[in-house]
């Protein structure tokens, strides 16, 4: 019935179908693949233009443990390598499928059509990268994210699949803890849609924007995880935020801009001010290659010790290995330092310093089916959680998209195949419209944006790679004082491409991940991973556990869920715990 | 402080709001682009103001937009580069949605009707494959469908014709070049796709972010493959005895 409706306030178009996926990157467009094959009926929404998601963003490569180059790799020890590195805070279930399906869905997506760089003998190359064990990520250049997106954009534009792009979704409705539908607006046309359906996904990305120094695209205000908590769904996780140890950090303008962790893959070296390769003090075994919290503190270390750069970084060398090299392997990143900093790194060192990177926490999923604790709705990718644990590897969320997209379009499909469509009532429609208008119509609306900057500043100062207590405090109690100051924000025009209005939208969903984020860093009375607390430094037993919020009224619910600890002959090799 | 005088169009042409031109004046920072420049009119001086952007890091291609005249991304252009006044235009070739903001949907119509690549069905996976043969396709690859070089085509801007535009050639191309593809896309660009109507005047390689080489090596490779296709039955008996797609 994809007919348009009039109903008495409000204009808006109805839209039916099975599956509505949120989110156009890696695992929503999985997703998509995966239903529609399934002969289910699937939309694809997207709040950037299809084939723009954070996803395009990714460089280094995906983890698989084909043993293309290092031949004694497989699911196991990329398993430990996971469930280790992410100091035994994952869900070992979901590590499992992880690492067991990795393979097929590399080679699913060369015959797609994706083109990986090569080995001598033919296959396709895997390069080495931070706490995996063996050479295993395989890559096209530093390109390996913008290959992903278009083979998965290509094949998904080739099907009947639906495509909603630069569409905002502002609410998802849930009765009785099922899923009822969603809607939103088009940014293009500036009209709302009801979507009407048995499932949706949830496959919006992170929440990386809640920092100022980000790596992450315009996208990544974590708007799903927002709805699917007012939704009913449980979170969980929330404080695990993955600092990445190498951002650019010169000029101000692309401060935070991701440096691949393929240099030091590919032979790249950590120095400080003095010229001394620190990490073989750090970590004498894995130096440069260790996980990323790992070298990401040892960073910040040198920094705060005044062993910095001029613009208070470190510097990473890969000049030694030549232009020619370089080149082949790292052309984004000659582009980024020429272009941006003026720095030719063939022949100059580059200036890095720690920057927000990945969201290990998210939406809880039920590890076989996606599914979180409300009826029909799944969440896959970055917004979803359980897979990283606290801390994640380079190169496994390009598999996790891949992995779990397909997991979460395969069980909402089966989902829709055993359920019905439910009805979204005009009343919850008109009350979803008039929340929206609202920003534009406001007389002397408050401008978003200096608010928004004022919370990213916060999170970036106050819970940013070692946390306090005290710090943490000031952050709550800053997110609660610009809680109450968004009464009147809004913005002139109307809803069509309007930035202001969707930067209303945005940050009543940031402030909401914000609390929840800050919120579990307090409770979290230890360092595990990538959260590091100075006043509990290491880890310890009585918190091997996951923080979950839920909804609870107008309030937040707080409670504790126990890891169950893989099988044993699971993990290989390695040492347990750090 | 040193500042930089912005003059950006403004325009919503549904609602009939015509063309006009904001000035601002935005102070400048060190190594800035021109993105940040309009991000602090954005955030601070106009939130309505319509611009298309994601990453800021010049790996997604959104934010193409005609600087002084020059089809450019904003966020790989350094504002010290353009002197200290700057306008900003949105693409010309496609219709305006409002402000900087350009409907490029039709690219993503032209996208549909490429055939996708489609493995030659003696390959078995996982596919072996030299390095050397993906060389060539890999520079298309690098595509970022920013549509600058579609903006800047005259016969996409001029003529109205149907020519499918440099972008898709370069699509093409990379499929082309696959070394595991069996379609032969040459008569498709030929009738429906209209490479006859590029006079190879070079204009898109010149905006290319990407450096492509997207005439000497998409566009002129593939009249060529037209012309030995569309003009050449001797060629063409040999490749359909030998099942070639060459």
């Amino acid at each position: 019935m994809p007919t348009g409706l009039m109903s008495n306030k409000s204009d808006f178009t109805r839209v039916t179908t099975d599956i509505l996926i949120i989110g156009a990157g890696g695992a929503g467009l999985r997703a998509a693949i995966e239903a529609n094959e399934m002969g289910i009926k699937t939309t694809i929404v997207s709040k950037s233009l299809l084939g723009k998601a954070h996803t395009v963003m990714a460089e280094g490569g995906i983890a698989a443990s084909l043993g293309n180059v290092d031949k004694e790799d497989n699911w196991k020890v990329h398993f430990t390598d996971t469930y280790e590195e992410g100091v035994q805070l994952g869900n070992w279930r979901m590590v499992e499928f992880l690492a067991k399906e990795a393979a097929d869905r590399v080679y699913e997506l060369e015959r797609y059509g994706a083109l990986f760089d090569r080995t001598p003998e033919g296959k396709i190359s895997q390069r080495a990268f931070g706490a995996h064990t063996y050479r295993r990520l395989c890559h096209v250049g530093d390109k390996t994210g913008l290959e992903l997106i278009r083979t998965l954009q290509d094949k998904v534009a080739h099907t009947d699949v639906r495509i909603y792009d630069e569409f905002v979704i502002s609410k998802i409705f849930a009765t009785g803890g099922k899923v009822t539908g969603a809607m939103g607006f088009s940014m293009r046309e500036g009209k709302f849609y009801v979507f009407n359906c048995k499932a949706v996904i949830i496959a919006s990305g992170g929440v990386g924007r809640l920092f100022k120094v980000t790596s992450n695209s315009w996208e990544s205000t974590g708007d799903g995880l927002a709805m699917a908590f007012r939704a009913g769904a449980a979170i969980m996780d929330m404080e695990m935020v993955q600092f990445h140890p190498t951002g650019m950090i010169w000029p101000p303008s692309v401060r935070g801009l991701l440096v691949t962790e393929g240099v030091r893959g590919d032979g790249g070296i950590l120095l400080n001010n003095k010229g001394e390769r620190f990490m073989l003090k750090y970590s004498p075994e894995k130096k440069e290659l260790d996980a990323r919290d790992v070298v990401a503190r040892c960073n910040y270390k040198e920094i705060m010790e005044g062993r910095g750069t001029e613009h208070g970084g470190v510097y990473l060398d890969i000049s030694h290995k030549g232009a020619k090299f370089i080149m082949e392997k790292l052309p984004s990143m000659y582009m980024q330092y020429k272009e941006f900093a003026g720095v030719d790194i063939t022949k100059e060192k580059m200036e890095v310093a720690p920057t927000t990177h990945y969201h290990m926490g998210g939406i809880r999923v039920d590890p076989i089916t996606n599914m979180t604790n409300v009826d029909g709705l799944f969440a896959s990718g970055e917004a979803a959680c359980g897979v990283h644990g606290a801390n994640r590897l380079g190169g496994n969320s390009l598999i996790d998209l891949l992995v779990f997209g397909r997991r979460s379009g395969r069980s909402a499909a089966q989902f829709c195949s055993e359920n019905s469509i439910h009805d979204v009532s005009d009343t919850e429609i008109e009350e979803e419209i008039a929340r929206v208008t609202k920003f534009v119509e406001r007389k002397d609306p408050v401008n978003p944006y200096p608010i928004m900057n004022r919370l990213r500043e916060t999170m970036s100062a106050r819970v940013g790679i070692i946390r306090n207590e005290k710090d943490l405090q000031v952050a709550l109690d800053t997110i609660t004082e610009i809680k109450q100051k968004i009464g009147n924000i809004g913005v002139s025009q109307g809803i069509k491409f309007n930035p202001g209005l969707i930067a209303c939208l945005e940050l009543e969903n940031m402030i909401q991940n914000a609390e929840l984020l800050v919120k579990g860093a307090i409770e979290r009375k230890e360092s595990r991973g990538a959260h590091t607390r100075s006043d509990f430094p290491g880890t310890r037993d009585e918190w091997h556990k996951n923080i979950v919020f839920t909804k609870a009224g107008d309030g937040i619910e707080m409670s504790y869920s126990p890891v169950e600890d893989p099988p044993e002959d699971f993990i290989v090799n390695v040492k347990k715990g750090r | 402080m040193q500042t930089v005088k912005l003059k950006i169009q403004r325009s919503e042409p549904s609602s009939g709001k015509k063309v006009s031109y904001d000035e601002f004046e935005v102070p400048v920072e060190e190594g800035m682009v021109v993105l940040d420049a309009v991000h602090y009119v954005e955030n601070n001086l106009d939130p309505s103001l319509a611009v298309r952007w994601n990453c800021k890091a010049a790996r997604c291609g959104s934010c193409a937009a005609e600087l002084n005249g020059m089809p450019k991304l904003m966020c790989k252009t350094r504002v010290d580069t353009l002197g200290d006044h700057i306008t900003i235009e949105p693409m010309k070739a496609f219709p305006v949605v409002k402000d900087l903001v350009t409907d490029v949907s039709h690219n993503y119509e032209v996208a549909k009707k490429i055939p996708p690549f489609t493995p030659k069905p003696e390959m078995k996976s996982p596919f072996l494959i030299n390095q050397i043969d993906i060389t060539r396709s890999k520079e298309f690859r690098t595509c970022i469908e920013c549509f600058l070089c579609q903006d800047v085509c005259h016969v996409i801007r001029e003529h109205h014709s149907d020519y499918f535009g440099p972008k898709h050639v370069v699509k093409i191309a990379s499929l082309d070049l696959h070394p595991a593809d069996c379609i032969d896309r040459s008569e498709l660009l030929y009738h429906e796709g209209g490479l006859g109507f590029c006079d190879i005047t070079k204009c898109c390689q010149a905006v290319c972010p990407e450096d492509i080489r997207i005439t000497d090596n998409a566009i002129i490779p593939e009249k060529e493959r037209i012309v030995d296709h569309v003009y050449d039955p001797i060629g063409r008996l040999i490749r359909v005895v030998k099942g070639r797609k060459w």
